[in-house]
């Protein structure tokens, strides 16, 4: 007679050794594959009933559908512009500051620099009550202004560490090569610093661009009904239409800037350009 | 003909003192090392002269001319740092083209002169990669490259080699000196390794807590030190405090002459180099007697530690012939040593001929 004990057992061997891995997977498909698959598939379809796994009828219906609605139409250009506008008001106001903070040494930097977490520290809504009552007083609640306010708020942490540690990760000495061969403190700055931070700053700049397009919560409190944003407008539509597809769409739309961030951030960590300029 | 002086030259960063009044004179063509232990402020000094430090007072000149006012860029000097510091978003060939462009040079110029640079360093075929192609030792090759291409009058280098491994860093030292003979090029060199600065320099300044010590030859440096400073810090050196009345020096139970007209009383340090102790035989009045305690092979010669009752332990370098061991009792005689006394000139003393004994039948 022979034994058979359980580890004998080529599937127990195997899920013993690489038990942990598989659990991540299936949760991994679970949680993100299968809801982003849903997604995708309700953008595409027309008619998808139970007891069906797949869509029975495809087609682009419901885009000219959702696209030549009226509050999208508002809110897309509404969007796009919010998040242009303030991403480049948070480069303006953001990098000479984490320059300062990289390169100068002043009294109360470190608590400066730390005080940026704060915004993050508390719990989003409770504070974004707390400046809805400020603005409330400034008359900047429904207005266009209210919302890049309080957007910008928001991008400050990310604007101010990344730049802060790229800045600090360029060796002094590469700029004192510079202008040992000639190169005013200018030129310096903008041939040699600013091509060796580009990648970070880049990331920086798509980061905020990607958030403020994303965020709901300060656009819908500040904004709203005035000014509208995608995110803000997808509230209602997932909660009260009874078509998915709508909610879908927006989810797509919602998603390709972020998709063009990963597609760049991958390029920039095959190349080393971000760690370069994080001076590792 | 560039030649660079300096004037009274003072730097403090808040109450520290990095570099004392300091005055130095740099012929053309000629190759200058300052050398010094880490903080001796040697790299401040070089730094002021590329301008990246600001002297709290006195004055700088390349050719008779102050270059004090001028910010970094401005200088006619050139730096190789101790970093690499080639930028890493450059080819080879835009790291050395960078200079020339500020410069104001035509492209077919600047062609030739890279190609030039290249060529002079020993790498012309490296334009096209990146620094971080390159090894440690190409990419300070690279560094030289970038810095004679603008043609400086100054070369500065700021311990160019020591992120270097040791063989890599005695091949550099060598090709660097050719090259600057070949392009005939002022050059100050920074160091504090006592061997590169010893083989490179036509002259050295040996610095300590930001001030010169002594400027001189190297062979000087090496046999005449002037402070006990550079008696101790280049080579290996025995340092005996002694005491000295009239015209005798006492150690321990020991009497030894001083030249005549040296006559002094007070305490005095002795300074023994190790190849100046000879054996004598044994139950010699003036021998010093020990005892072996370590030898250490050293292939052509054995570094030898004996312990002596008065002068605790001395290094004494012998050749591979005298066999010695262990326990062996020895009688040892200085035939050169100097005597240094506070503030004074130091006074040194060639014993004459020491007797030698026949180093066969010692036990």
């Amino acid at each position: 007679m022979t034994t058979v004990t359980i580890t004998s057992i080529p599937f127990i061997r195997f899920f013993r050794r690489e038990g942990i891995g598989i659990l991540w997977l299936i949760g991994l498909i679970f949680g993100i594959v299968l809801p982003i698959l849903t997604v995708l598939l309700w953008a595409f379809a027309i008619k998808w009933r139970y007891p069906s796994v797949l869509p029975t009828e495809w087609g682009l219906d419901f885009w000219m559908e959702t696209l030549s609605r009226a509050d999208i139409r508002r809110a897309l250009p509404n969007s796009i512009a919010l998040s242009v506008l303030v991403t480049v008001l948070s480069a303006v106001i953001c990098l000479p500051a984490s320059f300062a903070f990289a390169r100068l040494q002043f009294r109360g930097k470190q608590g400066l620099l730390l005080s940026f977490l704060f915004t993050n520290a508390f719990p989003r809504f409770g504070l974004y009550i707390a400046i809805a009552v400020i603005f409330f007083r400034f008359k900047l609640v429904g207005t266009f202004a209210g919302v890049v306010v309080i957007q910008l708020l928001n991008t400050l942490l990310l604007m101010i560490w990344i730049p802060t540690a790229a800045f600090q990760g360029v060796d002094r000495a590469l700029e004192e090569a510079g202008l040992d061969v000639g190169a005013s403190p200018l030129q310096v700055f903008i041939q040699i610093t600013l091509p060796m931070v580009f990648p970070a700053l880049f990331a920086a700049l798509l980061l905020t661009f990607v958030n403020t397009f994303y965020e709901t919560y300060g656009a819908l409190l500040i904004g709203a009904p005035n000014v509208l944003t995608i995110p803000v407008i997808m509230f209602p539509l997932i909660n009260n239409q009874p078509i998915p597809q709508f909610g879908a769409i927006l989810s797509l739309v919602l998603f390709a800037p972020s998709v063009v961030l990963l597609l760049f951030a991958n390029r920039l960590l095959r190349g080393g350009y971000l760690t370069a300029g994080f001076g590792v | 003909m560039s030649t660079l002086s300096l004037h009274q030259i003072r730097k403090q960063f808040g109450d520290v003192v990095a570099v004392h009044e300091m005055n130095l004179h740099v012929n053309h063509g000629e190759f200058l090392c300052i050398l010094g232990p880490s903080g001796c402020g040697k790299s401040t000094a070089l730094r002021m002269i590329a301008g990246f430090e600001e002297p709290t007072a006195g004055d700088i000149r390349i050719d008779d001319r102050s270059i004090g006012m001028l910010p970094p860029n401005k200088r006619p000097t050139a730096m190789v740092f101790q970093k690499y510091t080639l930028w890493p978003h450059m080819r080879v060939y835009e790291n050395i083209a960078f200079g020339l462009r500020l410069h104001g040079f035509s492209r077919k110029d600047i062609d030739e002169k890279v190609k030039g640079a290249l060529e002079l360093v020993g790498l012309p075929a490296y334009g096209k990669r990146f620094p971080s192609q390159l090894s440690g030792g190409e990419q300070q090759r690279i560094a030289l490259a970038r810095a004679l291409v603008l043609q400086p009058k100054i070369l500065l280098l700021d311990e160019p080699f020591s992120n270097l491994d040791a063989l890599l860093r005695v091949r550099l030292r060598e090709e660097l000196r050719r090259i600057q003979r070949q392009v005939n090029i002022t050059a100050i060199f920074v160091t504090h390794d006592q061997e590169e600065a010893l083989s490179l320099a036509d002259r050295i300044a040996v610095m300590n807590k930001g001030r010169i010590e002594q400027l001189d030859h190297p062979s000087r440096i090496y046999e005449q030190p002037q402070t006990l400073f550079v008696a101790d810090f280049i080579g290996v050196m025995n340092l005996l405090p002694a005491h000295q009345d009239g015209g005798e020096i006492i150690i321990g139970s020991y009497r030894m002459p001083v030249p005549s007209g040296n006559e002094y009383s007070g305490d005095v340090t002795l300074a023994v180099r190790p190849e100046d102790l000879a054996i004598v035989p044994s139950g010699s009045d003036a021998a010093w007697n020990g005892q072996v305690e370590h030898v250490i092979d050293l292939g052509h010669y054995r570094k030898v530690l004996v312990r002596t009752e008065h002068m605790g332990v001395l290094k004494v370098y012998l050749p591979k012939a005298v066999d010695v061991r262990e326990a062996t009792t020895l009688a040892l005689q200085p035939t050169r040593y100097t005597i240094f006394r506070d503030h004074q000139t130091p006074i040194e003393v060639h014993a004459g001929s020491v007797p030698q004994l026949s180093l066969q039948g010692m036990a």
